[in-house]
């Protein structure tokens, strides 16, 4: 394998005075992001926590409606869209454009793999009339308590497959623009961190939501 | 200047540990361990968390300051969730007063 880059050298800000300076800046604006947007599904996390607190009981018996069958997999789905992104993310820095427009085809239809099937697991949940405020039926004690966690449910994973379609678009730019001039691997290394912050979220979604109820 | 980026067989073994994890916390789930599910639970996502932030995420080489920046994130996330929490916890009005 020969050293000589494939892409072209990446071009550096007036404001910086090297590449690695310029590279550093870019990651940590990335994180300062992704540190707000930990705040931003915090904020929901806490709604959660206060009520499984306070209901633990209806929590349990409301999570246990929802189907591992679904969730599960989405999850598995996710971690293998982290690991061709972490991937395409190695391709960029060794300057294998080909390979790196393969990895993120791969994220982009595993990202999609996954919204299929958040869409199937929301139409079985409106099936058995478990959309609160649209149409919940619960049969047994503390409806409402059991609503607010639908109601979380609905949002979390709601916010949660935003966030997954943003990255898609992201990674399908990325992907479309990388073929004609791929300037260098900082676009890809930081739309990378924002898709595997997404990816995170979901691991703590899986189980407060999924696994609350199955013992 | 240009760090080598991690091995081939790092990503792989990442990725093979966070299937194992994944595996480990549903099965987990199903055995009744009384007040211990939620922990183990907790505490296998906070494992893949750090095998993707350190790896995928590049922070085992990342500078100090996205050290710093990330920590951040997570230290306010724990003054939001503990600081709430124990109001609600210790107040005896709280949970019994809760609105439904």
């Amino acid at each position: 394998m020969t050293n000589r880059p494939a892409m072209p050298e990446t071009h550096v800000a007036h404001q910086f005075e090297t590449v690695e300076q310029q590279r550093e800046a870019d990651i940590i604006g990335m994180w300062t992001f992704l540190a707000t947007e930990v705040m931003f599904f915090g904020g929901l996390i806490l709604c959660y926590t206060f009520a499984r607190f306070a209901y633990p009981q209806a929590f349990e018996a409301a999570s246990h409606r929802l189907y591992v069958g679904y969730g599960g997999p989405n999850t598995a789905i996710l971690l293998c869209s982290s690991f061709t992104m972490a991937l395409a993310v190695r391709a960029a820095k060794m300057g294998q454009r080909n390979a790196l427009t393969a990895f993120l085809g791969a994220t982009i239809l595993l990202g999609l793999a996954f919204l299929a099937v958040k869409g199937f697991e929301y139409h079985t949940d409106y099936v058995e009339h478990l959309v609160p405020r649209v149409d919940f039926k619960w049969d047994g004690p503390g409806a409402r308590q059991a609503e607010i966690f639908f109601w979380l449910y609905f949002t979390l994973t709601g916010l949660h497959a935003v966030h997954v379609t943003i990255g898609i678009g992201i990674l399908a730019t990325l992907a479309w623009r990388g073929r004609f001039y791929a300037g260098n691997d900082i676009p890809v290394e930081i739309s990378g961190l924002y898709w595997h912050f997404v990816d995170i979220v979901w691991v703590f979604l899986f189980p407060l939501l999924y696994l609350a109820g199955h013992r | 200047m240009k760090r080598a980026p991690a091995s081939l067989v790092t990503y792989i073994s990442v990725f093979v540990g966070l299937i194992v994890l994944l595996l480990i916390t549903v099965a987990a789930a199903y055995i009744d361990l009384g007040q211990f599910n939620l922990p183990i639970a907790l505490g296998i996502s906070v494992a893949k968390t750090l095998l993707i932030v350190l790896f995928f995420m590049h922070l085992r080489e990342g500078a100090r300051l996205t050290w710093i920046v990330a920590g951040a994130g997570f230290f306010w996330l724990m003054i939001l969730l503990f600081l709430a929490m124990a109001d609600y916890a210790t107040r005896h009005w709280g949970v019994q007063a809760a609105p439904f």
